[in-house]
């Protein structure tokens, strides 16, 4: 019973694949919609039966072996799934906050003539998301990692039909190919040097290198260029900003909800390894805090809505890296489920108003949105609240924790981190005051047309809402005495951290982070809520702002510097190697039978009577030498 | 001189054979040639008669025979291609007969 | 002793009229000599007491392929002595190649001779080549070949028919 439901969890959205996918044009785009959602809610129910069947018990982990998949000497990887307290959480996470956007999806599809084929790649998503959560082994970690990827790819060009749109999917698709590489290495390393790929085998073996040992940091730090392609950390951040050309939802689920989040995933899981090596966890703490302050400076300027939350999301993905690098890896996830719901509101919410607006998306030529769209102008506010860490908005103890984390293991950083929270805070209000107060800055028609979106759309905004409003109580600080639930929860797979804070300290530390949350909140509100500011135009944008608008031109770097060699690289390749090299050599071969056509060729006289002669001289040499003989 | 045996047959057949292949070497009238390559026939006829006289076996004769049946089919046939020739080429010159020649 | 005067006047008789055949200048004195030359294999068929044979040789070849052969001089009129020649050069180095043929042939039968040791007389007295004999191996052993003979004899007719009849319009 058990293991059917861990079977069905991922092989309910598969299902929905097909389905939608082969006959999605016959059943009409609603039933399409539904039939998806249905897929997803009823994987989520699994999961929820799954919870209540088993872990009230107490026991930890569910291992289904479905079948040997890869067998030979040395090393065997069976197609295992693992059901423990971290995975259910996440397939939480991916089913619920995942059918949220499925039926959100289908009032804001509604129009789009792929319905079909967007459903068909949801469901084909969330069936690989639940693969990589629900693996028991890296291997099949790695299907469901590289899966999601490709859905990735296909959502973000949804809209083929635009060169620079599927442009964007390539750079996605490229950039976690980079990343991704550096993951394999990392599982050849491991299957070398532990001859498995098991979780649970690989983390008992890892136990008797001890700290620090050079294999195991060689392979977790393989692993985290993995985990930060996949999740969109300095420098492979780049693809996440563009993959917004993507459907909104989409950008949503996958490109702030779930996948990019499978990063973090992958090194909470592998905590084992990870804490036996201390150089990485340095690096993955630095790379993570530089990445949320540098991804905040490049939100503080830029115009486009999602494009904003987009660099958030890379920010706030920055923020659980450096929760891990001080390993707290409950706080990490922490952060992950309570930005699952916050941001995917926020997402939303965006998407509202896109659609309200038919598709605008560039912030100058909102604002005043309030009246018009109130119930997404409430949750909005929710989820802008909960990321600037306002309590008891959900971001504000998932944050404070984190903050908490890392003033206990370096007071530096959390200085420096605390920066990256007003960064964000005070984005975050822009972005919101832009769209929402003052007066409309679009043109007549567009005004006209304004309209708040169906019930199908606000529906899941205000799940959302109270998820970003009440996901925090999840773990509440210890000092006000309630259980850490999340921490209790994932504490047979993560451990328990003790904290050594004073309760003093914890209560400074809170204020320091709602104070500054707030000085940003008052901040933006004077720029843009009293002055009513709008961001200038592009070319009269100077000095430093100029390189926050201009993404501080990494991507023009990466163009120089990899790119456009790489693209020369390849065209010296095609012409030289290809063309002269390969082709001439196979062109000189072809041409040797006509060369030597060309001179046997001249043997044939046509002359029958110096043929005779030869034939005679032929029959007389075999004679000749089989008389010899 | 000695009762003749198959030897004396052997050499004459030998003789006579290369005969033939220089016939054919030498002229180049195709007709002619046709007429030495009857005589290796013959050449090899005799042969193949003798050896089976000699050793008293009669199937070597009825391959005589055989021989000579294809040997008469053919010149049908080859002196039919050569009427075709003329008729063509205006002659019967082997150094004609070079169509083939690239 | 009688077999070996007619044996070599036989042979002697066979050599000089093949010798005639592809040195006479003409087609037709070719065709005369070739005509010698058969009857002195028919001769040598006579003398291996193989009468059968030398029945038919005279009839398929004397009778049949000659009147073929003289037919086509005398469609091609070809009765000339003018008819062209290959050069001394090339003449010679046939019948070099001739003659060297001969000689490794020579060479090679030399060794394998001298192990029979029956003369033409023991083939006198033979049944060999008598039309009993040979007519019951030829339609008890051969029974097949020989009426396969009949088919390719067929061929061999459509085939000259075909190609020496006129085409249309020709």
């Amino acid at each position: 019973m058990k293991n059917l439901l861990v079977v069905l969890i991922p092989l309910l959205p598969l299902l929905g694949f097909a389905v939608s996918g082969l006959f999605g044009k016959r059943l009409g785009k609603s039933a399409t919609g539904l039939l998806a959602s249905g897929m997803v809610l009823l994987s989520f129910l699994c999961a929820a039966a799954l919870a209540m069947l088993h872990f009230r018990t107490g026991d930890s982990a569910i291992v289904v072996n479905l079948f040997s998949w890869i067998r030979m000497p040395g090393l065997s990887i069976p197609m295992g799934l693992l059901v423990d307290p971290l995975s259910l959480m996440m397939v939480f996470v991916v089913t619920g906050i995942g059918f949220l956007i499925h039926v959100y999806s289908i009032g804001y599809m509604h129009d789009d003539d792929g319905v079909a084929r967007f459903f068909s790649y949801l469901n084909l998503f969330t069936f690989f998301m639940l693969v990589l959560v629900l693996a028991d082994n890296f291997a099949v970690l790695f299907i469901g990692w590289e899966g999601v990827g490709l859905c990735s790819y296909l959502l973000i060009g949804f809209w083929f039909k635009n060169h620079a749109f599927n442009g964007a999917a390539v750079k996605a698709f490229v950039v976690n190919r980079i990343g991704d590489a550096g993951f394999l290495l990392g599982l050849f390393l491991m299957a070398m040097t532990f001859g498995s790929l098991s979780f649970a085998e690989v983390f008992s073996r890892a136990a008797s290198f001890g700290s620090g040992a050079p294999a195991i940091t060689l392979i977790t730090l393989f692993l985290f260029i993995g985990a930060s392609g996949k999740s969109a950390q300095i420098p492979l951040y780049t693809w996440l900003p563009d993959a917004m050309a993507g459907p909104t939802p989409v950008s949503a689920l996958i490109h702030a909800a779930t996948m990019v989040t499978a990063g973090v995933y992958l090194v909470i899981r592998s905590n084992a390894l990870y804490a036996l090596a201390p150089l990485t966890m340095a690096i993955i703490a630095a790379v993570g805090l530089a990445t949320a302050i540098w991804a905040g400076l490049i939100a503080l300027s830029q115009r486009d809505i999602k494009k904003v939350l987009a660099y958030s999301t890379v920010s706030q993905l920055g923020f659980m890296f450096l929760a891990l690098g001080m390993g707290a890896w409950s706080t990490g996830f922490f952060h992950v489920f309570t930005h699952a719901f916050f941001k995917a509101l926020l997402f939303l919410g965006a998407g509202s108003v896109i659609h309200a607006l038919s598709g605008e998306q560039d912030i100058r030529r909102m604002g005043g949105l309030r009246k018009a769209l109130p119930v997404t102008y409430a949750t909005m506010l929710a989820g802008t609240l909960a990321i600037a860490g306002i309590p008891p908005f959900a971001g504000f103890f998932s944050k404070d924790e984190i903050f908490a984390k890392v003033f206990e293991h370096a007071p530096a950083l959390w200085a420096i981190a605390l920066a990256g929270a007003f960064v964000t805070s005070f984005y975050m209000f822009r972005l919101f005051f832009l769209v929402f107060h003052g007066e409309f800055r679009g043109d007549a028609t567009a005004k006209h047309h304004l309209h708040e979106s169906p019930k199908v759309m606000t529906a899941p905004l205000v799940v959302l809402a109270l998820g970003a409003l009440g996901a925090g109580f999840a773990g509440l600080p210890e000092i006000f005495g309630a259980p850490h639930w999340i921490s209790d929860f994932l504490a047979p797979v993560t451990g328990r951290g003790e904290s050594h804070l004073s309760h003093a300290t914890e209560w400074m530390l809170m204020g320091a982070s709602v104070a500054t949350g707030l000085l940003a909140l008052l901040f933006a509100w004077v720029r843009y809520g009293v002055k009513g500011r709008v961001p200038a135009e592009d070319a009269s944008v100077t000095g430093v702002a100029r390189w926050s608008l201009g993404k501080f031109f990494i991507d023009e770097l990466y163009d120089r510097a990899i790119v456009k060699p790489l693209f020369r690289f390849s065209a010296w390749i095609h012409d030289v190697l290809d063309r002269r090299g390969l082709d001439g050599a196979v062109g000189a071969i072809a041409g040797i039978s006509p060369w030597l056509g060309q001179q046997v060729r001249l043997l044939q006289t046509g002359n029958t009577a110096f043929y005779l002669f030869a034939m005679a001289l032929g029959v007389f040499l075999i004679l000749f030498v089989a008389t010899l003989r | 001189m000695g009762p003749i045996t198959l030897d004396h047959y052997v050499f004459l057949s030998a003789a006579l054979f290369c005969l033939g292949v220089a016939g054919v070497l030498i002229r180049r009238n195709i007709l002619v040639m046709f007429m030495s390559l009857e005589i290796m026939l013959n050449a090899v006829n005799l042969l193949l008669g003798s050896i089976a006289a000699f050793r008293g076996d009669a199937a070597g004769q009825v391959f005589v025979f055989f021989i000579m049946l294809v040997a008469a089919a053919e010149i049908a046939v080859g002196l039919a291609v050569m009427v075709m020739v003329y008729r063509n080429t205006g002659s019967i010159d082997l150094k004609d007969l070079s169509n083939l020649k690239w | 002793m009688m077999s070996s005067i007619l044996f070599y006047g036989l042979s002697t008789l066979l050599f000089a009229a093949a010798l005639l055949v592809i040195l006479s200048r003409n087609p037709i004195h070719s065709a005369l000599w070739l005509v010698t030359a058969f009857f002195a294999v028919a001769g040598h068929y006579v003398l291996l007491n193989a009468q059968f044979l030398a029945a038919v040789h005279v009839i398929v070849y004397a009778g049949a392929i000659m009147v073929l052969f003289l037919f086509t001089i005398m469609l091609l009129n070809l009765n000339k002595e003018t008819e062209p020649q290959h050069s001394l050069l090339v003449k010679l180095a046939g019948l070099v190649a001739g003659g060297m043929l001969l000689v490794v042939m020579v060479g090679a039968l030399r060794r394998s001779s001298a192990e029979t040791a029956s003369d033409l007389a023991t083939v006198h007295s033979g049944t060999v080549g008598l039309v009993e004999t040979l007519g019951k191996v030829l339609f008890r052993d051969f029974l097949l070949p020989f009426e396969l003979s009949s088919i390719l004899f067929l061929a061999a007719l459509v085939g000259a028919v075909v190609l020496g009849k006129k085409e249309l319009g020709e």
